[in-house]
């Protein structure tokens, strides 16, 4: 691993340029950390973001927010959470700040609007890539239980529209119990 | 004291939001526009619109906007960072307890049935980004063949391959498709001139 300093430079201007281009929501900065700490730095494991990014989840609070403060500890403790909550707040703390003053012109220009649109389906690229990866890394685990949870749980995000927590409560409960019969088996 | 109160209600935004940015939304709502009357109902619109238009996650984003519209910068640092206090708190706590006891049986067992539930929930996050922008016109989304934005799919498309084949940088690949849109309404635009001259 390199110096602690190298490190955490690193990590500061990962997490502001990563946040200035969280276009959609918190999933799309956790996706592009993926990509970045994941398949460039290779700094973290992508069963280890997966469980990041349950636990930025599964708190309260922005996911982008979150997403940046598990990554930060991970990589180097609380000065690590620090150097990327200031990196990730400092993008759009800056652009509200100056938008705030002019934003009927901003809203209302033809460029900017096409660009944002532009960048939606940009966005929706990136993440569509990062689930599939992410999704063919759970197919080949061959684990039945874990292609229904798949199943399950896309289903109840994106038809019933079921809030995020209830989802992550009721498969960390499968799981719990899946355990405990495994345990139980496993005596007799 | 309206450094306190913008303090404490964004840090009760902050606590209470869980499941992201659509699930703060009327929490927020609750807060500064029928809480405290910092905004109107049309200026929290303007601020949802501008939001989903910048970078950033919408509590911070209201935080900021808010913050600088009741008390300058000064109340926009207070209000971001009563914002992010329960998540620096509770997020830090967790991944300590985390790369502490991921070892144990149980939390393997956890943590294994979680992963596949989070890849859904972020392709799902995924679809409903995409259906905004393929189908939605003026705030309406409803799913039809005949409303398709066609040069939208297309980019979707293009920019997949220059993620998955060409394993172009994410980045560049979200800016490009802004600016292939860019270009696609100009065209649109001088042919729509050409057609009233002709």
């Amino acid at each position: 691993m390199e110096s602690k300093r190298k490190v955490l430079q690193k990590l500061f201007l990962s997490t502001l340029y990563l946040s200035a281009f969280t276009f959609g929501g918190g999933y799309v900065i956790v996706t592009l950390m993926k990509k970045k700490f994941v398949d460039e730095y290779h700094w973290i494991e992508e069963n280890e973001m997966l469980d990041l990014v349950a636990i930025a989840q599964s708190s309260p609070g922005p996911i982008a927010v979150n997403g940046a403060i598990v990554v930060g500890y991970k990589l180097a403790g609380m000065i690590g959470v620090l150097v990327s909550i200031i990196g990730t707040i400092i993008p759009p703390f800056l652009i509200i700040s100056v938008i705030s003053v002019c934003y009927q012109a901003f809203r209302d220009n033809f460029f900017v609007s096409q660009m944002l649109e532009g960048m939606q389906a940009g966005v929706g690229a990136v993440i569509a890539s990062v689930t599939y990866e992410m999704g063919a890394g759970v197919v080949k685990e061959k684990d039945p239980l874990s292609l229904v949870i798949l199943v399950c749980a896309f289903a109840a995000a994106c038809f019933f529209k079921v809030n995020v927590i209830y989802i992550v409560l009721v498969c960390g409960a499968i799981g719990a119990v899946r355990t405990i019969l495994a345990k139980r088996r496993g005596a007799k | 004291m309206i450094y306190f109160q913008l303090f404490l209600s964004f840090f009760q935004i902050g606590l209470l939001s869980f499941g992201g940015g659509y699930a703060a939304m009327p929490l927020i709502q609750g807060q500064v526009v029928q809480g405290h009357g910092w905004l109107s109902m049309s200026e929290f619109t303007d601020l949802i619109t501008i939001s989903q238009m910048t970078p950033g996650p919408i509590a911070v984003n209201s935080a900021t906007f808010v913050g600088i519209k009741i008390a300058g910068i000064p109340g926009a640092l207070v209000a971001t960072f009563g914002c992010i206090l329960p998540s620096c708190i509770l997020v830090t706590l967790l991944a300590k307890l985390y790369l502490k006891y991921r070892e144990m049986a149980m939390l393997q067992g956890i943590l294994h049935s979680l992963r596949p539930a989070v890849v859904a929930m972020i392709g799902s996050a995924g679809i409903s980004i995409l259906v905004t922008a393929f189908w939605s016109s003026e705030g309406d989304t409803v799913i039809r063949l005949a409303q398709t934005n066609w040069s939208l799919v297309v980019i979707f498309i293009i920019s997949l391959i220059l993620l998955q084949k060409g394993k172009k940088n994410p980045i560049f690949v979200m800016v490009l498709a802004g600016v292939m849109k860019v270009a696609v309404a100009l065209v649109e635009k001088f042919a729509a001139c050409c057609g009233t001259i002709f």
